[in-house]
């Protein structure tokens, strides 16, 4: 017995000093090897009497067994060992900083951004939008759209004209974007409800001015609509884009020479800082004009007067992008300085939506 | 337009305040800019009276003044260095604290040379009512020492500016704006009963009309002499109404035209008719012909401007302004008063070609009543001769002053169709009424009678304008839309969602979204493939604006060189929008482009502690053109790369990308050096453009269903090889070879190493491309990859040159 004993008292000393796994297979080796000594001892059972077997089997069966959970342990514990070092040495400094992503640097501009919101807007109320070219004739520009020869009303445009062709017609960058009122009735009949984005024209250009800017037109032409429904959309649509609760509008007749009656709309609201509450304070910011379209704008559009009648509205999509999101300077818009552009512009994914709010 | 609150009253009985009658004037249309009450800065000024003046002991051009302010405590001690100082006389005193208007200096108790002095005598100068400033204003010995002196002057008199809209000639007078007040509920409009005047001999000068063929130039010229008048500075009352809207008083005769277009929107003009030679005629300029004019400066003349001339020629610009030559001065005794009828689009024709912005040609050219042609002359001649004396000739009259009145048809209904306003016909008839419409006919349809001074009326809509403005907009009910039944539908066009998608897309690839001028410089134009001489701005506002563009790229190439010269030196900018190839509408295209320069990649810019970024070149254009393209829904690996592109590109570092030999979608590349140099840049610049009109239209289908999935159950195998070829032969032709090797079994193509150097020779390159074969059928074997991998091999030396690297 004493043997056994001293056999396991080496090997479990050798289990135990084990520094890595393959030292302690050297010792299972020495141990449970074909010429392990713990091997040996078993293959002595073979030429023991039963009797002396009866004892001797289950001693050195059980210094087997007794071996073998030693060695597990110790591989478990150098195993452990073994992984804590790896993770150790395999640390990094995760405080260094990493590239943005594309979708980090890239920019929507607010112009881009509001007229998705105002497309949001107004899909929902039935519009659709529509478009024309830039460059138009003084028939679409003016005629069309009751501007008498000559008169005074026209020069208020302040018209970028280009040089008289072949024929002698003048063409001219168009000064509203309510040419497209005229184009649309031409291809379309009534019902009609379309809000028309785009570029527009005009030689000024100082903070609020520049020679190039984005109006959006808006027109509606019905059997039965009149000032009611177009005061109801105005504002509807006041709320919805600035994203406020109520807001307060102020009717003032005026004159445009495609509405009559024609109106200006100016909007309550409260100056703080660089920011315009809606809806509440005692300043009244002019913020579009609007009116019922001219009997002979529809005439000019080929609809009876007597039979349809129809709403229009303009406003700057560029104004009313710096009253919501509160950029100063107009000019800005259009220099494309990139420290502007992150700073104003909007997340690639940003898309606005009624379901989720236009500015999220 | 402006005019004071008592020049108003001349018109209107009224009781509202000015803030009332401010507010209902831009409730009716007539916007109010400001309204400012001179008086306000004059309150803390009184009447005061120098007791005593006595020579200030240190100072010979200072005197000592005792001043009673009205204060029971007894007179004040000023220090005074005005000449006209003196005892006795009646002043205008400012106390300590108060801001003196000119300078916004708050005056303070000072000691000037030893002396205190406990306020100041002011001149006008100082008050900000004149240039005077010779002396202390001195005031009527009756004037009461310690009363408000802006109350005594009657400065206390709000001033309105409002902006009046070209379609409302008649509210440039006024009286005219009297009558909307009054039509508004604000009063009632004081009538100005005029008799007719008789003329004390006949004119001795005579009208002539020779206009030919366009009578409408000038559909009435009403003269008469006034002899016998003295001219000399007008009476207070007259030169405070002028200089209270900012004109300058001149002589009674000018005060008394100007005067009455503004009281009465009728422009007038008067001749010295001492310098007039004969009679008068009113006729087209002659070309080149030359006038002198009142403001001082000489204006040459076309055949399509009417004048007036004597026997001596041309003596005034009809409507717009008159001559030196017969102008009138405090000499001036026989005056010739002038009331005429001009074409409106012919006086603003002349006005602008001759560049003369006067109150005469801003009223022709907008409409003046010619019912009150004839009136105006007998009102003008009225008070000439109140102010001037002298004695009125008869009256002449060439043309027809006087104008039908138009009627309108006018259902009631319209009110309700238009506005939505629901109103007994009495209150629509009492402000038509009001406002001079005359309204003819009972029930539901009348006739309305437009006034000759409203030339903006002529239709029923105008009509229910009226109604509206004096009810005001707020009366009207608003009245949901019907919303479209159901949920709403798409309204967008492809076109409208592919610029939506583009701009999205190319963000979300780390482009910046600018929106740049629509218009650019000549030479920029004509460097990318515009300048055509229809698409130059004949009027443009700078330099740097003369042209519509041809492409995006000068203006994203500009917003580049903008952005590196702040020292952002790289960057990636896009935009999305509009370029003109021609004037017509559909030469107007969309286009979607972008730029990066300097070492902005999609993978990020700028030195970076794992990898610094390498400098952009055509394959980041070509990567950001195709996700581009993939985007917006074109098949990628249905496009064609034709090398090359147009002129501003680095012609071996450029691609076209073609569906077909003809349809060209875009280009990618990098900027030609000589582009680049021209545009004051530095490269590299990678840039691409895509014209949206050009990628083809999604195919209809009946359902949205995918195609079914078809995924195979066998293993794909790969293999690579590696071609020597020529340098200039296309990695694209060696893929294009291997996939035709056998197009059922070749599931893709990938090229993996492109490489050259001394191993491979000179003018040679190695490219190595991975080869997928994917089996539908059963495992390949060995020889199946051996029978395929021969055929990939000779086909692509075949269709190549190439050799096989082993």
């Amino acid at each position: 017995m004493s043997d056994i004993d001293t056999i396991e008292r080496t090997i479990l000393a050798a289990v135990g000093s084990a520094g890595d796994e393959a030292a302690l297979e050297t010792v299972r080796v020495s141990a449970l090897g074909k010429k392990g000594s713990v091997s040996e001892l078993l293959k002595t059972l073979g030429t023991m009497t039963p009797a002396e077997r009866q004892t001797a089997g289950p001693a050195i069966n059980g210094l087997k067994d007794r071996v073998n959970e030693a060695l597990a342990a110790r591989k478990a514990i150098l195993r452990d060992e073994a992984l804590t070092k790896r993770l150790a040495a395999e640390a990094v400094d995760v405080t260094l900083p990493v590239r943005r992503a594309p979708l980090e640097t890239g920019r929507i501009h607010p112009v881009s951004q509001v007229i998705d919101e105002i497309t949001a807007i107004c899909s929902d109320l039935g519009f659709a939008i529509a478009e024309g070219p830039d460059i138009e004739t003084d028939f679409y520009n003016f005629t069309a759209l009751n501007f008498p020869v000559g008169h005074p009303a026209r020069e208020m445009h302040d018209t970028f004209f280009f040089r008289p062709n072949a024929e002698g017609e003048r063409l001219l960058l168009r000064t509203h974007t309510s040419p497209v009122q005229i184009r649309t009735m031409e291809k379309q009949k009534p019902p009609i409800r379309v809000v028309i984005p785009g570029r527009t024209y005009r030689q000024d250009s100082d903070q609020t001015h520049t020679p190039m800017f984005h109006q959006l037109e808006g027109l509606v032409i019905e059997e039965d609509t009149n000032i009611g429904h177009l005061k109801w959309v105005l504002q509807e649509f006041c709320k919805a884009f600035f994203e406020v609760d109520r807001v307060e509008m102020r009717f003032r007749p005026s004159f445009f020479p495609f509405t009559e009656p024609s109106m200006e709309v100016d909007i309550r609201c409260r100056r703080v800082g660089n920011e315009v509450r809606f809806g509440e304070g005692d300043d009244w910011l002019e913020i579009l004009g609007c009116g019922m379209v001219h009997p002979n704008v529809l005439r000019h559009g080929g609809i009876d007067p007597d039979r349809y009648q129809g709403f229009a509205w303009g406003m700057g999509i560029d104004r009313i992008a710096m009253l919501k999101y509160g950029m100063p300077d107009l000019r800005a818009f259009f220099d494309a300085d990139v420290r502007w552009l992150r700073h104003y512009g909007f997340r690639p994914l940003d898309l606005p939506t009624l379901a989720g709010g236009l500015s999220g | 337009m402006k005019f004071t609150l008592s020049w108003l009253k001349e018109h209107l009985h009224t009781e509202a305040s000015a803030e009332e009658i401010a507010r209902s004037l831009t409730r009716i249309g007539l916007e109010v800019e400001s309204v400012e009450d001179p008086a306000k800065a004059l309150a803390p000024f009184r009447i005061a009276s120098v007791v005593s003046a006595q020579q200030h002991p240190n100072a010979d051009r200072l005197r000592v003044c005792m001043v009673d302010v009205g204060d029971a405590s007894g007179p004040v001690q000023v220090v005074c260095g005005a000449p006209n100082a003196r005892a006795g006389i009646k002043a205008v005193f400012a106390a300590p604290g108060s801001v003196i208007p000119n300078t916004g200096d708050v005056l303070k108790t000072g000691t000037i040379r030893g002396v205190e002095s406990r306020g100041m005598l002011v001149s006008e100068r100082e008050l900000g009512l004149s240039d005077e400033h010779t002396g202390i204003i001195e005031l009527p010995d009756d004037a009461p020492v310690g009363t408000s002196f802006a109350a005594y002057r009657k400065l206390a008199d709000p001033l309105f500016d409002v902006s009046v809209t070209p379609n409302r000639p008649d509210c440039l007078g006024v009286s005219g704006i009297a009558r909307d007040l009054a039509a508004a509920g604000l009063g009632t409009v004081i009538g100005h009963a005029l008799p007719p005047g008789h003329g004390a001999f006949p004119a001795p000068v005579t009208v002539t009309l020779d206009l030919g063929d366009a009578p409408g130039l000038c559909p009435a010229f009403a003269l008469r002499l006034i002899r016998g008048v003295k001219n000399g500075p007008s009476p207070e009352w007259l030169q405070q109404r002028l200089r209270s809207i900012g004109l300058r008083p001149i002589n009674a005769l000018v005060d008394v035209t100007n005067f009455l277009t503004f009281d009465r929107n009728r422009p007038l003009h008067v001749f010295d008719a001492s310098k007039v030679a004969g009679n008068l005629t009113v006729r087209k300029a002659k070309g080149g012909e030359e006038i002198l004019a009142l403001d001082g400066r000489t204006y040459r003349l076309d055949e399509t401007m009417v004048v007036i001339a004597d026997q001596n020629g041309v003596e005034s610009i009809g409507g717009i302004m008159g001559g030196e030559a017969t102008g009138c001065t405090e000499a001036t005794t026989d005056v010739l008063v002038e009331s005429a009828l001009w074409d409106a689009l012919n006086i603003a024709q002349t006005g602008r070609k001759l560049g003369i912005n006067s109150d005469a040609r801003f009223r022709f050219e907008r409409g003046v009543d010619p019912e009150f042609c004839v009136p105006g002359l007998e009102l003008a001649t009225r008070m000439i001769v109140d102010l001037c004396g002298g004695e009125a000739s008869e009256m002449v009259v060439a043309g027809t002053p006087h104008d039908e009145r138009r009627t309108v048809s006018f259902p009631l209904a319209e009110v309700k169709r238009l506005a939505g306003l629901d109103l007994p016909a009495n209150e629509v008839t009492g402000i038509l009424g009001k406002l001079g419409f005359g309204v003819h006919g009972f029930g539901e349809n009348l006739i309305v009678s437009i006034p000759t001074w409203r030339p903006d009326v002529g239709g029923k809509a105008d009509l229910v304008e009226e109604v509206v403005r004096m009810v005001g907009v707020d009366a009207v009910p608003v009245r949901p839309m019907r919303k479209p039944e159901g949920v709403s539908r798409p309204v967008l066009t492809l076109g409208q969602r592919r610029v939506r998608t583009a701009r999205r897309a190319l963000a979300a690839r780390g482009l910046v979204e600018a929106v740049t001028w629509s218009f650019i410089s000549k030479d920029r134009a004509e460097l990318f493939g515009g300048g055509q001489p229809e698409l130059a701005l004949a009027n443009p506002i700078s330099a740097d604006m003369t042209d519509m563009r041809p492409s995006l790229l000068p203006g994203l190439a500009a917003a580049a060189q903008r952005n590196a010269a702040r020292g952002f030196s790289d960057g990636a900018l896009f935009e999305v929008g509009q370029i003109y190839r021609g004037v017509r509408p559909d030469d107007q295209y969309t286009a979607a482009a972008g730029v990066r320069y300097g070492t902005a990649g999609v993978g990020g810019s700028g030195r970076n502690w794992q990898s610094s970024a390498r400098a952009v070149d055509v394959f980041d254009a070509k990567a950001d053109l195709l996700a581009l393209l993939d985007a917006l829904g074109v098949a990628t690996d249905k496009v064609q790369i034709v090398p090359g592109g147009p002129a501003w590109f680095h012609p071996g570092r450029a691609g076209t990308v073609q569906l077909g030999p003809k349809t060209v979608l875009g280009w990618f590349g990098e900027f030609h050096p000589s582009t680049l140099e021209k545009l004051d840049m530095t490269g590299p610049v990678a840039a691409f453009a895509v014209i949206l009109e050009a990628l083809p239209a999604p195919k209809a289908k009946a359902t949205k269903t995918k195609p079914p999935l078809d995924l195979p159950d066998l293993q794909a195998v790969r293999r690579d090889f590696a071609f020597v070829v020529d340098r200039g032969v296309e990695a694209a032709k060696i893929v294009r070879a291997a996939e035709g090797a056998d197009r059922k079994l070749i599931a893709g193509v990938q090229v993996f190493d492109v490489f050259e150097g001394p191993a491979i020779g000179e003018g040679r390159k190695s490219v190595a491309i991975e080869v997928t074969l994917q089996p539908s059928e059963r495992t390949l074997t060995e020889a199946d990859i051996e029978a395929v991998s021969a055929k990939i091999v000779a086909d692509t030396v075949k269709a190549t040159g190439a050799t096989l690297r082993s």
